[in-house]
């Protein structure tokens, strides 16, 4: 299995950054700013939804030089509002999900409930059980756990933490809480207000 | 039979009715006189012009003129589907998107027909060219201003929706595709309405002032099928265009949404 390794080079997007970062395989960067300094837009501009200035690369491999549509299946962030196209969940899932929604304890008669009648919470899980299905090597997620109660933000943390070290995936975790930070990463980043990285590199 | 020349007189009559209407929302309050009086005068002043200008193009019977006319009714179909709006983009790349499919859908069609079937000799003689051309750009316009505000008004309020599934792979045309289906029905749905209604519900305007002008009826209708199918044509293919340049506008290389390119009017 390849080992992966994701890195951003002088990454800014707006007045957010520059920031360097690398994460190597099966590694979880833990990222956390004031509220407003840029945290999305950061893993929005890794993931290519945004312009930005310095680049990112997937195992040396520059987001340019590959199709957009190809390094966002492979670099794939995870939004904290989850959003949703069809009427029930089962049409956003392609392939076999069942695994995944049982890691999440979520039943599978929920892919043919009407959206809008899933809690938050159920579709926090849905979402990001959609984004693995596709089997990313990188993962950009944004506040993850924000909707779930200890019990599931304990199943979230277990099932990506098997993923990193499965798939040898790395991932990038946003969250408020110090807590779980330094419980799912391995190293840590920290923005000021203003969107600069607290230490110089935030390797 | 023939023609029964109207008089300025026979006019005024009519405008007596719509007087009556503006008086009566005047009294119930309805808020709607100053816009329907402005409306009427509005269409008596404008057909006057275009009739004293088609006067004068018909006299000419010179390509020039005929395409110079063209040009003109263009521009303002143009202005007009951009200005149905709600959100525009920027640098007025909808004037050009629109007007460019206009352009394309409506010369082509009109030009073939009066090629290929209709056979006029000369093809520009403006007594086919202006009318076939005007009634395929009102409706292509139509077509056209309603597709690009559904477009951009289901991605503007679908934005985490487009984003979400570019975020899971999606190339940009697979982001919008649901979109940009709903931006195509709603700029074909008036035309599909009026080739189901024809005859039935309607009697298309066309048709019906060719009749009271004078033509048999068959006549009528035949130009009236010839022109129904030209307008479906012209119409689905220059909202298909403009959907097309429209949908490209709001993504870039990297097939990012770019709703930047947008602003509320």
């Amino acid at each position: 299995m390849s080992t992966t390794r994701f890195q951003a080079i002088g990454l800014a997007t707006g007045a957010i950054g520059p920031v360097d970062i690398t994460i190597g395989a099966s590694e979880c960067l833990g990222l956390s700013a004031p509220s407003g300094a840029g945290k999305t837009r950061l893993l929005r501009a890794m993931a290519d939804l945004d312009a930005h200035h310095g680049e990112c690369r997937l195992d040396g491999v520059a987001a340019v030089d590959m199709p957009a549509p190809e390094w966002r299946r492979r670099v794939a962030f995870l939004a904290a509002e989850s959003a949703w196209w069809a009427d029930t969940p089962r049409p956003h899932f392609e392939r076999d999900c069942a695994p995944l929604l049982d890691a999440l304890d979520l039943s599978i008669s929920l892919l043919d409930q009407p959206i809008e009648r899933l809690s938050s919470g159920q579709k926090q899980r849905l979402a990001l059980a959609r984004t693995l299905a596709l089997t990313p090597d990188v993962l950009l997620l944004d506040e993850p756990t924000a909707n779930l109660d200890d019990r599931n933000i304990e199943r979230v943390e277990r099932l990506v933490g098997d993923y990193l070290s499965n798939r040898r995936a790395c991932c990038i975790w946003v969250s408020h809480d110090r807590a779980q930070r330094e419980r799912v990463a391995s190293s840590q980043c920290q923005l000021d207000s203003t969107g600069q990285p607290i230490e110089a590199s935030c390797n | 039979m023939q023609l029964i020349s109207l008089s300025f007189f026979d006019l005024a009559l009519a405008a007596i009715a719509v007087l009556a209407l503006a008086a009566t929302t005047a009294a119930m309050k309805l808020g709607v006189t100053r816009t329907l009086l402005v409306a009427a005068v509005r269409t008596a002043a404008q057909l006057a012009l275009v009739g004293l200008i088609l006067e004068a193009v018909f006299a000419q019977e010179r390509l020039l003129w005929v395409a110079l006319m063209a040009f003109v009714m263009l521009l303002l179909a143009g202005r007009e589907a951009a200005s149905r709006q709600k959100r525009r983009f920027t640098g007025g790349y909808g004037f050009l998107a629109g007007t460019a499919s206009m352009f394309l859908s409506s010369f082509v069609t009109a030009v073939a027909t009066l090629v290929i079937v209709i056979r006029v000799e000369p093809w520009y003689t403006p007594q086919y060219a202006i009318p076939l051309l005007g009634m395929l750009l009102g409706n292509t316009m139509t077509g056209i201003a309603l597709a690009i505000d559904r477009l951009t008004q289901e991605v503007w309020r679908g934005a985490n929706v487009v984003e979400t599934r570019l975020a899971l792979g999606a190339s940009a045309s697979q982001a919008i595709a649901d979109m940009r289906r709903d931006a195509m029905r709603a700029g074909l749905i008036p035309m599909l309405n009026a080739m189901a209604a024809a005859g039935i519900i309607s009697l298309p305007g066309m048709m019906t002032g060719q009749i009271l002008a004078g033509s048999p009826p068959w006549e009528a209708v035949k130009y009236q099928i010839l022109i129904m199918f030209l307008i479906a044509a012209g119409t689905g293919f220059g909202t298909l265009l403009a959907v097309e340049l429209g949908t490209r506008r709001l993504f870039d290389e990297r097939h990012r949404l770019r709703l930047d390119r947008l602003r509320r009017v």
